[in-house]
């Protein structure tokens, strides 16, 4: 690749370069910053608005902005968005509809031109995401075109993890904490005595050629092995896991687990979970008309299948239980979504757990519903082998 | 025209039933949506208030129908429309019955309610290459003699289109009724096939297409050979609104009609 780099080390100058680079190449340039109490995603006019010296400390249902000494400014974990806020925004105008005086209808596509992104500062788990939310939204039959678009112009810079949080559990799911593809540049943080630096490298051309257009450094061993290992150290400090057991068919299997009755019994089925899940791709659709009744819209927005009116059919709706409604959550996250996107639909960010009111845990639920599976396995072989009836084995 | 709307006329409105009307549609210009095959649906757009799925109830070359029976917004605004009104249509969506695969053997079409509407395409088709099919039986339920649609259409197959099995029952009888009364399973000792080379292809409310299959299944139907047609509520009808999920099964996609070997494992389980 002549003019480009695949390779270096950035300062805080550097960082600083890229997104006077990312924005003078007409791109919004969009990363953590710092408001409302929390690490929130915004456009960047430079990389002074990004989280110098914050940390996160997080617990099911917590979640606090600590400084910290070292002015690090990508040790904070998952914060409440996550970039579907900009890829699958929450309310978009699909088309307009217009009704002429002789009755005729005009029906016209009415797409807003889309935003030539740059993300920066996306974690492993978050590229995960994206991954994901590119298949569901555009690798089937039918394409969102929407999506497609602000999809398709996006320049993705991750930032790998080395301060996992105590709701993390990305390497359970294999999503992290280390960058392996997705991205067009991928820096790793590094501050030790020999200084604040960034370990950077190409994922792309073009992020290479981006790259070689910074003020950098040639990669020194010294740098490149401490960033390898702050990033392999932060897959010993994950805060949970998911139990090592295939989930897929621990849900299947789990369908008329008595743990539903449980975790019904504290979910206030608001929705939080599914608002700040980097994959939950639900929408509904509003038909709205003005004064005149003569020009009508179509708006998309998130939905949520906590919500009643999710499921509704004639009569009412199909999950009327907080219990069938969190089991479809779940359900879908960690097994049906194998069969309708070819993955998983978790990438282990926490945010589910850290943002539920009632610090419900994703990771809890999936072991009690495995202990609670196993146990009736045990007891069904124990009944096959003392009561001497020819039952089929339970299927596994 | 999977995205946005494609405005068509409505050419004709036959009432079927109290609640129940047939649009007729016709493109409003040159563009028209692709071929729709029988068991697919369109998404249909009522000016102003909304959309909702609608199978086809039949297939020309120039128009293309929906029955439509009032329960909700949507399905009321499209009811009160008359000729000459504009609607619009997306599609077509979904999975479609796929009669050809049940060359040489028996059909048996089973529907209750509204759930005839999406399975005329079918019976038509079969009616019209009645050489390559066995005996082809349809059996049929309504809520009363008033609500049975296409009633007509029904003794016009019998008397001239060589329909030679064709049963109706109503839940609850009528003044003039002297046919069957009672739920349409019932039917089925009526009906003429070999439950080893029979396709089944079953459309109605959720209650009715479990008690028919699993009774076809006692009576020796492979699972898969029987075609059910599900319904959920969709928003988007290409997959990515999220709504229509049964299981692992989304249904704008996967369904809407499916075999039964698919869908007897979920609708077992309640509220999934």
């Amino acid at each position: 690749m002549a003019g480009s780099t695949a390779t270096a080390v950035l300062d805080r100058n550097g960082l600083d370069a890229l997104v006077k680079e990312l924005t003078a190449q007409g791109r919004t340039v969009v990363g953590p910053t710092v408001r409302d109490g929390a690490v929130v995603l915004a456009e960047l006019a430079s990389a002074d608005r990004l989280p110098w010296g914050w940390g996160t400390r997080v617990e099911a249902g917590r979640y606090r902005l600590v400084p910290r000494e070292d002015g690090a400014v990508f040790a904070h974990t998952a914060g409440p968005q996550s970039w579907k806020a900009f890829l699958h925004p929450q309310r978009e105008q699909l088309w307009s509809a217009d009704r002429g005086s002789d009755g005729s209808l005009s029906i016209v596509e009415e797409r807003a031109d889309p935003a030539s992104y740059a993300f920066l500062g996306v974690r492993p788990c978050d590229l995960r995401a994206i991954a994901v939310q590119d298949r569901v939204l555009t690798g089937g039959r039918f394409q969102d075109s929407g999506y497609a678009a602000r999809r398709t112009g996006a320049f993705l810079i991750a930032a790998e993890c080395t301060e996992p949080g105590a709701t993390c559990f990305c390497v359970s799911m294999g999503s992290g904490p280390a960058a392996d593809t997705g991205f067009d540049l991928a820096l790793t943080e590094v501050v030790d005595d020999a200084g604040h630096r960034f370990f950077a490298r190409a994922g792309s051309t073009a992020g290479a050629e981006v790259l070689s257009g910074l003020p950098h450094r040639p990669p020194d061993p010294g740098t490149e092995a401490a960033a390898h290992d702050a990033v392999e150290a932060a897959r010993d400090r994950m805060g949970r896991a998911m139990p090592p057991v295939s989930l897929r068919d621990l849900m299947g299997e789990s369908l008329e687990a008595s743990r539903w009755d449980d975790v019904a019994a504290r979910c206030l089925t608001c929705g939080n979970c599914t608002m700040v899940c980097p994959t939950c791709f639900c929408t509904t659709t509003e038909d709205v008309t003005d004064l005149t009744g003569d020009h009508a819209e179509r708006w998309q927005r998130w939905d949520s299948c906590f919500d009643l009116d999710f499921s509704h059919l004639h009569g009412g709706p199909v999950r009327a239980t907080p219990r069938s409604r969190y089991r479809q959550w779940l359900t879908h996250k960690l097994s049906t979504w194998y069969e309708q996107f070819g993955s998983s639909g978790c990438v282990g960010c926490g945010r589910c757990i850290t943002w539920c009111p009632v610090g419900i845990d994703i990771t809890e639920e999936a072991a009690a519903l495995h202990d609670e599976l196993a146990a009736r396995l045990r007891q069904e072989e124990e009944n096959d082998e003392g009561g001497g009836d020819d039952r089929k084995e339970p299927e596994r | 025209m999977t995205d946005v709307p494609l405005p068509y006329r409505v050419i004709r409105v036959n009432r079927e039933t109290a609640d129940t009307v047939t649009l007729v549609l016709a493109p409003t210009g040159p563009a028209t949506l692709a071929p729709f095959a029988p068991g697919q649906f369109a998404m249909v757009y009522a000016f102003g208030v909304g959309e909702i799925p609608v199978s086809v109830s039949r297939i020309d070359r120039h128009a293309l129908r929906h029955t439509i029976r009032s329960v909700g917004a949507v399905s009321a605004a499209l009811c009160a429309l008359r000729p000459g009104s504009r609607v619009g249509l997306r599609g077509p969506f979904g999975t479609g019955w796929e009669l050809d695969r049940a060359a040489g053997q028996d059909l048996l079409v089973v529907a209750g309610g509204i759930g005839l509407a999406p399975l005329r395409p079918l019976v038509l088709d079969a009616l019209a290459a009645r050489h390559r099919y066995g005996q082809l039986n349809l059996l049929v339920g309504a809520r009363s003699p008033g609500d049975l649609l296409y009633a007509q259409q029904l003794r016009f197959w019998t008397a001239h289109r060589g329909l030679r099995h064709c049963a109706v029952t109503v839940d609850r009888s009528a003044d003039g009724w002297w046919g069957h009364v009672g739920l349409v399973t019932t039917l089925l000792n009526h009906a003429e096939f070999a439950p080893d080379s029979t396709t089944a292809y079953l459309c109605g409310p959720e209650v009715m297409i479990r008690a028919t299959a699993r009774d076809l299944v006692h009576r020796g139907l492979p699972a898969q050979r029987i075609r059910v047609s599900l319904e959920r509520n969709m928003r988007c009808a290409t997959g990515h609104c999220g709504h229509c999920q049964l299981g692992g099964v989304l249904l704008c996609r996967d369904g809407p009609v499916i075999g039964w070997d698919r869908a007897d494992p979920l609708l077992s389980v309640r509220e999934l």
